[in-house]
Protein backbone atom coordinates (compact mmCIF):
# COMPACT_ATOMS: atom_id res chain seq x y z
CA UNK A 1 0.00 0.00 0.00
CA UNK A 2 2.80 2.40 0.91
CA UNK A 3 4.45 1.92 -2.47
CA UNK A 4 1.21 2.93 -4.22
CA UNK A 5 0.93 6.11 -2.16
CA UNK A 6 4.55 6.98 -2.82
CA UNK A 7 4.12 6.26 -6.53
CA UNK A 8 1.07 8.51 -6.71
CA UNK A 9 2.81 11.31 -4.82
CA UNK A 10 6.01 11.17 -6.92
CA UNK A 11 4.02 11.30 -10.17
CA UNK A 12 1.71 13.97 -8.83
CA UNK A 13 4.81 16.13 -8.24
CA UNK A 14 6.08 15.29 -11.74
CA UNK A 15 2.77 16.29 -13.31
CA UNK A 16 2.70 19.51 -11.31
CA UNK A 17 6.25 20.72 -11.91
CA UNK A 18 7.20 19.31 -15.34
CA UNK A 19 6.47 22.12 -17.75
CA UNK A 20 6.61 21.78 -21.53
CA UNK A 21 5.37 18.30 -22.34
CA UNK A 22 6.56 14.70 -22.21
CA UNK A 23 10.33 15.18 -22.42
CA UNK A 24 10.16 17.66 -19.51
CA UNK A 25 9.15 14.79 -17.23
CA UNK A 26 12.48 13.03 -17.88
CA UNK A 27 14.53 14.92 -15.24
CA UNK A 28 11.82 14.14 -12.69
CA UNK A 29 11.72 10.45 -13.58
CA UNK A 30 15.52 10.36 -13.32
CA UNK A 31 15.27 11.94 -9.86
CA UNK A 32 12.61 9.41 -8.77
CA UNK A 33 14.88 6.54 -9.87
CA UNK A 34 17.83 8.00 -7.96
CA UNK A 35 16.00 8.65 -4.71
CA UNK A 36 13.92 5.46 -4.56
CA UNK A 37 16.17 2.94 -6.31
CA UNK A 38 13.15 1.64 -8.23
CA UNK A 39 15.04 1.59 -11.55
CA UNK A 40 18.41 2.56 -13.07
CA UNK A 41 19.29 5.09 -15.80
CA UNK A 42 19.59 2.18 -18.21
CA UNK A 43 16.06 1.01 -17.36
CA UNK A 44 14.76 4.55 -17.78
CA UNK A 45 16.34 4.87 -21.23
CA UNK A 46 14.81 1.58 -22.34
CA UNK A 47 11.45 2.86 -21.14
CA UNK A 48 11.93 6.12 -23.05
CA UNK A 49 12.78 4.21 -26.23
CA UNK A 50 9.66 2.04 -25.92
CA UNK A 51 7.55 5.13 -25.12
CA UNK A 52 8.76 6.87 -28.28
CA UNK A 53 8.03 3.81 -30.41
CA UNK A 54 4.46 3.10 -29.28
CA UNK A 55 1.20 5.03 -29.77
CA UNK A 56 0.17 7.59 -27.18
CA UNK A 57 1.74 10.74 -25.75
CA UNK A 58 5.35 10.06 -24.65
CA UNK A 59 4.87 11.52 -21.17
CA UNK A 60 1.93 9.22 -20.46
CA UNK A 61 3.68 6.19 -21.92
CA UNK A 62 6.69 6.81 -19.68
CA UNK A 63 4.55 7.26 -16.57
CA UNK A 64 2.70 4.03 -17.34
CA UNK A 65 5.93 2.15 -17.98
CA UNK A 66 7.67 3.39 -14.84
CA UNK A 67 4.56 2.56 -12.79
CA UNK A 68 4.46 -0.93 -14.31
CA UNK A 69 8.15 -1.45 -13.55
CA UNK A 70 7.61 -0.49 -9.91
CA UNK A 71 4.50 -2.54 -9.17
CA UNK A 72 2.79 -4.09 -12.18
CA UNK A 73 -0.54 -3.09 -13.67
CA UNK A 74 -1.87 -1.34 -10.52
CA UNK A 75 1.38 0.65 -10.49
CA UNK A 76 0.95 1.61 -14.15
CA UNK A 77 -2.55 2.85 -13.41
CA UNK A 78 -1.63 4.77 -10.25
CA UNK A 79 1.44 6.47 -11.76
CA UNK A 80 -0.55 7.63 -14.78
CA UNK A 81 -3.48 8.89 -12.71
CA UNK A 82 -0.99 10.64 -10.40
CA UNK A 83 0.67 12.39 -13.33
CA UNK A 84 -2.59 13.66 -14.91
CA UNK A 85 -4.31 14.75 -11.68
CA UNK A 86 -2.47 18.11 -11.38
CA UNK A 87 -3.17 18.79 -15.09
CA UNK A 88 -6.88 18.25 -14.59
CA UNK A 89 -7.01 20.48 -11.52
CA UNK A 90 -4.90 23.26 -13.06
CA UNK A 91 -6.72 23.24 -16.40
CA UNK A 92 -10.18 23.24 -14.81
CA UNK A 93 -9.15 26.31 -12.79
CA UNK A 94 -7.51 28.02 -15.77
CA UNK A 95 -10.55 27.30 -17.96
CA UNK A 96 -12.70 29.35 -15.59
CA UNK A 97 -10.56 32.42 -16.17
CA UNK A 98 -9.12 31.73 -19.60
CA UNK A 99 -8.57 35.27 -20.80
CA UNK A 100 -7.21 36.51 -17.48
CA UNK A 101 -4.66 33.69 -17.45
CA UNK A 102 -3.40 34.32 -20.98
CA UNK A 103 -2.97 38.02 -20.36
CA UNK A 104 -1.66 37.76 -16.80
CA UNK A 105 1.59 39.66 -16.38
CA UNK A 106 3.04 37.38 -13.70
CA UNK A 107 2.27 34.20 -15.63
CA UNK A 108 4.13 35.51 -18.66
CA UNK A 109 7.04 36.72 -16.55
CA UNK A 110 7.31 33.38 -14.75
CA UNK A 111 7.45 31.57 -18.09
CA UNK A 112 10.31 33.77 -19.23
CA UNK A 113 12.34 32.01 -16.50
CA UNK A 114 10.64 28.63 -16.66
CA UNK A 115 11.28 27.85 -20.34
CA UNK A 116 15.10 28.02 -20.22
CA UNK A 117 15.09 26.25 -16.82
CA UNK A 118 13.03 23.38 -18.20
CA UNK A 119 15.47 23.10 -21.12
CA UNK A 120 18.39 23.18 -18.65
CA UNK A 121 16.91 20.31 -16.65
CA UNK A 122 16.44 18.18 -19.76
CA UNK A 123 20.00 19.14 -20.76
CA UNK A 124 21.30 17.88 -17.40
CA UNK A 125 19.39 14.62 -17.86
CA UNK A 126 20.98 14.41 -21.32
CA UNK A 127 24.47 14.80 -19.82
CA UNK A 128 23.71 12.07 -17.29
CA UNK A 129 22.53 9.56 -19.90
CA UNK A 130 25.41 10.37 -22.26
CA UNK A 131 27.92 9.74 -19.44
CA UNK A 132 26.10 6.52 -18.56
CA UNK A 133 25.85 5.10 -22.08
CA UNK A 134 28.89 6.47 -23.92
CA UNK A 135 31.55 6.73 -21.21
CA UNK A 136 32.50 4.92 -18.03
CA UNK A 137 32.37 8.10 -15.95
CA UNK A 138 30.05 7.57 -13.00
CA UNK A 139 28.22 10.29 -11.17
CA UNK A 140 28.21 9.44 -7.46
CA UNK A 141 25.39 10.87 -5.35
CA UNK A 142 26.37 12.10 -1.88
CA UNK A 143 25.15 9.92 0.99
CA UNK A 144 22.35 11.31 3.14
CA UNK A 145 23.59 14.14 5.32
CA UNK A 146 26.83 14.60 3.35
CA UNK A 147 25.88 17.63 1.32
CA UNK A 148 24.29 17.89 -2.09
CA UNK A 149 27.30 17.97 -4.46
CA UNK A 150 27.86 14.98 -6.75
CA UNK A 151 31.28 13.34 -7.17
CA UNK A 152 32.50 11.77 -10.41
CA UNK A 153 34.69 8.72 -10.93
CA UNK A 154 35.80 6.42 -13.71
CA UNK A 155 34.46 2.86 -13.46
CA UNK A 156 35.85 0.31 -15.91
CA UNK A 157 39.00 0.00 -18.02
CA UNK A 158 38.20 2.12 -21.05
CA UNK A 159 37.01 5.69 -20.58
CA UNK A 160 34.98 5.85 -23.80
CA UNK A 161 32.54 3.44 -25.39
CA UNK A 162 33.92 3.74 -28.93
CA UNK A 163 31.32 1.65 -30.72
CA UNK A 164 28.56 3.57 -29.00
CA UNK A 165 30.18 6.90 -29.90
CA UNK A 166 30.49 5.87 -33.54
CA UNK A 167 26.80 4.94 -33.70
CA UNK A 168 25.87 8.17 -31.91
CA UNK A 169 27.89 10.24 -34.42
CA UNK A 170 26.18 8.55 -37.38
CA UNK A 171 22.74 9.03 -35.82
CA UNK A 172 23.48 12.66 -35.01
CA UNK A 173 24.34 13.35 -38.65
CA UNK A 174 21.35 11.39 -39.97
CA UNK A 175 18.82 13.05 -37.67
CA UNK A 176 20.06 16.61 -38.21
CA UNK A 177 21.63 17.10 -41.59
CA UNK A 178 20.64 14.39 -44.07
CA UNK A 179 17.50 15.12 -46.10
CA UNK A 180 14.96 13.54 -46.19
CA UNK A 181 16.16 11.08 -43.53
CA UNK A 182 16.14 13.70 -40.78
CA UNK A 183 12.36 14.01 -40.97
CA UNK A 184 11.77 10.33 -40.42
CA UNK A 185 10.01 9.23 -37.25
CA UNK A 186 12.33 8.41 -34.29
CA UNK A 187 11.03 4.83 -34.36
CA UNK A 188 13.09 4.28 -37.54
CA UNK A 189 16.33 5.29 -35.84
CA UNK A 190 15.45 3.27 -32.73
CA UNK A 191 14.93 0.25 -35.00
CA UNK A 192 18.23 0.78 -36.83
CA UNK A 193 20.05 1.12 -33.50
CA UNK A 194 18.53 -2.09 -32.18
CA UNK A 195 19.78 -3.96 -35.28
CA UNK A 196 23.25 -2.41 -34.95
CA UNK A 197 23.26 -3.30 -31.23
CA UNK A 198 22.50 -6.95 -31.99
CA UNK A 199 24.88 -7.15 -34.99
CA UNK A 200 27.86 -5.75 -33.06
CA UNK A 201 27.00 -7.16 -29.61
CA UNK A 202 26.71 -3.76 -27.95
CA UNK A 203 25.93 -5.16 -24.52
CA UNK A 204 28.98 -7.41 -24.70
CA UNK A 205 26.95 -10.59 -24.13
CA UNK B 1 -24.05 9.57 -20.44
CA UNK B 2 -23.93 8.99 -24.19
CA UNK B 3 -22.03 12.25 -24.62
CA UNK B 4 -19.45 11.26 -21.99
CA UNK B 5 -18.96 7.90 -23.63
CA UNK B 6 -18.47 9.60 -27.00
CA UNK B 7 -15.92 11.93 -25.40
CA UNK B 8 -14.02 9.01 -23.88
CA UNK B 9 -14.05 7.00 -27.07
CA UNK B 10 -13.02 9.89 -29.33
CA UNK B 11 -10.06 10.78 -27.11
CA UNK B 12 -9.08 7.13 -26.72
CA UNK B 13 -8.93 6.86 -30.52
CA UNK B 14 -6.79 10.00 -30.70
CA UNK B 15 -4.47 8.69 -28.00
CA UNK B 16 -4.01 5.47 -29.97
CA UNK B 17 -3.32 7.35 -33.21
CA UNK B 18 -0.77 9.76 -31.75
CA UNK B 19 2.77 8.67 -32.34
CA UNK B 20 5.30 10.83 -30.55
CA UNK B 21 4.85 13.93 -28.44
CA UNK B 22 1.84 16.19 -27.92
CA UNK B 23 2.71 18.15 -31.07
CA UNK B 24 2.02 15.09 -33.20
CA UNK B 25 -1.54 15.18 -31.91
CA UNK B 26 -2.47 18.61 -33.24
CA UNK B 27 -3.50 17.64 -36.79
CA UNK B 28 -5.56 14.74 -35.41
CA UNK B 29 -7.26 17.07 -32.92
CA UNK B 30 -8.07 19.53 -35.68
CA UNK B 31 -9.72 16.84 -37.74
CA UNK B 32 -11.68 15.14 -34.95
CA UNK B 33 -12.56 17.93 -32.55
CA UNK B 34 -12.92 20.92 -34.89
CA UNK B 35 -13.99 19.51 -38.27
CA UNK B 36 -15.93 16.40 -37.34
CA UNK B 37 -17.39 16.85 -33.83
CA UNK B 38 -17.48 20.67 -33.58
CA UNK B 39 -16.58 20.55 -29.89
CA UNK B 40 -14.32 23.60 -30.29
CA UNK B 41 -13.43 26.13 -32.98
CA UNK B 42 -10.03 26.32 -34.63
CA UNK B 43 -9.19 29.44 -32.57
CA UNK B 44 -10.25 27.82 -29.31
CA UNK B 45 -8.13 24.77 -30.08
CA UNK B 46 -5.11 27.01 -30.74
CA UNK B 47 -5.71 28.82 -27.44
CA UNK B 48 -6.00 25.52 -25.55
CA UNK B 49 -2.84 24.28 -27.18
CA UNK B 50 -0.88 27.43 -26.36
CA UNK B 51 -2.04 27.32 -22.73
CA UNK B 52 -1.53 23.56 -22.58
CA UNK B 53 2.13 24.12 -23.33
CA UNK B 54 2.64 26.67 -20.57
CA UNK B 55 0.72 24.95 -17.81
CA UNK B 56 2.19 22.01 -15.90
CA UNK B 57 1.91 18.49 -17.27
CA UNK B 58 1.63 16.66 -20.57
CA UNK B 59 0.42 18.87 -23.44
CA UNK B 60 -1.93 16.22 -24.89
CA UNK B 61 -3.57 15.75 -21.48
CA UNK B 62 -3.97 19.47 -20.88
CA UNK B 63 -5.62 19.95 -24.26
CA UNK B 64 -7.92 16.97 -23.72
CA UNK B 65 -9.03 18.34 -20.33
CA UNK B 66 -9.76 21.74 -21.90
CA UNK B 67 -11.90 20.36 -24.72
CA UNK B 68 -13.72 17.91 -22.45
CA UNK B 69 -14.60 20.60 -19.92
CA UNK B 70 -15.82 22.93 -22.63
CA UNK B 71 -18.16 20.26 -23.99
CA UNK B 72 -19.45 18.66 -20.76
CA UNK B 73 -18.06 20.59 -17.76
CA UNK B 74 -15.54 19.27 -15.23
CA UNK B 75 -16.74 15.68 -15.60
CA UNK B 76 -16.15 15.97 -19.35
CA UNK B 77 -12.61 17.21 -18.64
CA UNK B 78 -11.87 14.15 -16.52
CA UNK B 79 -13.48 11.71 -18.98
CA UNK B 80 -11.56 13.14 -21.98
CA UNK B 81 -8.29 12.82 -20.05
CA UNK B 82 -9.04 9.22 -19.04
CA UNK B 83 -9.80 8.55 -22.71
CA UNK B 84 -6.50 9.96 -23.98
CA UNK B 85 -4.41 7.93 -21.48
CA UNK B 86 -6.37 4.68 -21.87
CA UNK B 87 -4.53 3.30 -24.96
CA UNK B 88 -1.15 4.02 -23.33
CA UNK B 89 -2.15 2.08 -20.22
CA UNK B 90 -3.18 -0.97 -22.22
CA UNK B 91 -0.38 -0.98 -24.82
CA UNK B 92 2.48 -0.19 -22.44
CA UNK B 93 1.33 -2.68 -19.79
CA UNK B 94 1.28 -5.47 -22.39
CA UNK B 95 4.65 -4.47 -23.88
CA UNK B 96 6.30 -3.98 -20.49
CA UNK B 97 5.16 -7.46 -19.47
CA UNK B 98 6.59 -8.97 -22.67
CA UNK B 99 9.89 -7.11 -22.40
CA UNK B 100 10.32 -8.14 -18.76
CA UNK B 101 9.90 -11.79 -19.79
CA UNK B 102 12.48 -11.60 -22.57
CA UNK B 103 14.98 -9.18 -21.02
CA UNK B 104 17.37 -11.98 -20.01
CA UNK B 105 18.01 -12.97 -23.66
CA UNK B 106 21.36 -11.88 -25.08
CA UNK B 107 19.96 -10.40 -28.29
CA UNK B 108 17.38 -8.37 -26.35
CA UNK B 109 20.17 -6.97 -24.16
CA UNK B 110 22.28 -6.11 -27.22
CA UNK B 111 19.31 -4.50 -28.97
CA UNK B 112 18.57 -2.29 -25.98
CA UNK B 113 22.26 -1.36 -25.64
CA UNK B 114 22.06 -0.08 -29.23
CA UNK B 115 18.74 1.64 -28.59
CA UNK B 116 20.18 3.46 -25.57
CA UNK B 117 22.73 5.14 -27.83
CA UNK B 118 19.87 6.28 -30.06
CA UNK B 119 17.96 7.62 -27.06
CA UNK B 120 21.00 9.76 -26.14
CA UNK B 121 20.90 11.33 -29.59
CA UNK B 122 17.12 11.83 -29.48
CA UNK B 123 17.31 13.60 -26.10
CA UNK B 124 20.20 15.74 -27.35
CA UNK B 125 18.18 16.75 -30.43
CA UNK B 126 15.19 17.58 -28.22
CA UNK B 127 17.39 19.86 -26.08
CA UNK B 128 18.76 21.67 -29.15
CA UNK B 129 15.24 22.21 -30.48
CA UNK B 130 14.01 23.53 -27.12
CA UNK B 131 17.06 25.79 -26.81
CA UNK B 132 16.05 27.69 -29.93
CA UNK B 133 12.63 28.42 -28.43
CA UNK B 134 13.54 29.06 -24.80
CA UNK B 135 16.89 30.88 -24.90
CA UNK B 136 16.03 34.23 -26.44
CA UNK B 137 18.58 36.59 -24.83
CA UNK B 138 21.54 36.67 -22.45
CA UNK B 139 19.49 36.31 -19.29
CA UNK B 140 17.60 33.24 -20.49
CA UNK B 141 20.98 31.84 -21.62
CA UNK B 142 22.29 32.38 -18.08
CA UNK B 143 19.26 30.64 -16.55
CA UNK B 144 19.72 27.71 -18.93
CA UNK B 145 23.43 27.33 -18.10
CA UNK B 146 22.91 27.67 -14.33
CA UNK B 147 20.16 25.05 -14.27
CA UNK B 148 22.17 22.76 -16.56
CA UNK B 149 25.20 22.97 -14.24
CA UNK B 150 23.02 22.64 -11.15
CA UNK B 151 21.30 19.58 -12.58
CA UNK B 152 24.61 17.88 -13.40
CA UNK B 153 26.55 18.69 -10.23
CA UNK B 154 23.91 18.92 -7.51
CA UNK B 155 21.79 16.17 -6.06
CA UNK B 156 18.55 18.04 -5.42
CA UNK B 157 15.02 17.68 -6.75
CA UNK B 158 14.20 19.41 -10.08
CA UNK B 159 11.24 20.97 -8.24
CA UNK B 160 13.57 23.54 -6.64
CA UNK B 161 14.98 24.63 -9.98
CA UNK B 162 11.48 25.09 -11.38
CA UNK B 163 10.27 27.21 -8.45
CA UNK B 164 13.46 29.33 -8.43
CA UNK B 165 13.33 29.88 -12.20
CA UNK B 166 9.69 31.03 -12.08
CA UNK B 167 10.57 33.57 -9.38
CA UNK B 168 13.68 34.63 -11.31
CA UNK B 169 11.54 35.25 -14.39
CA UNK B 170 9.21 37.53 -12.45
CA UNK B 171 12.06 39.43 -10.75
CA UNK B 172 14.09 39.87 -13.98
CA UNK B 173 11.10 41.09 -15.97
CA UNK B 174 10.14 43.59 -13.26
CA UNK B 175 13.70 44.94 -13.02
CA UNK B 176 13.63 45.39 -16.79
CA UNK B 177 10.44 47.45 -16.58
CA UNK B 178 11.91 49.64 -13.85
CA UNK B 179 15.18 50.07 -15.72
CA UNK B 180 13.37 51.68 -18.64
Amino acid sequence: MMVYLKLFWEFFKTGLFAIGGGMATLPFLKNIGETTGWYTYGDLMNMLAVSESTPGPIGINMATYVGYTVSGIPGAFIATIGEVTPSIIVILIVAMMLKKFRDNKYVNQAFYGLRPASTGLIGAACVAVVLEVLTSIESVKPAAGEGIVNAFRIAGDSLLNWRGLALAAVLLVLTNWVKPVKNWHPIVFIGISAVVGVAFGFAGV
Amino acid sequence: MKELWELFWTFAKMGAMTFGGGMAMLPILQREVVDSKHWATEEELMDYYAIGQCTPGIIAVNTATFIGQKYRGWLGGIVATLGVVFPSLVIISILAGLITNFSHLAWVKNAFAGIQVCVCVLIFNAVVKLLKKSVVDRRTAAIFLLVLAGGVFLSISPVWFVITAALAGIVLKNLEVRGK
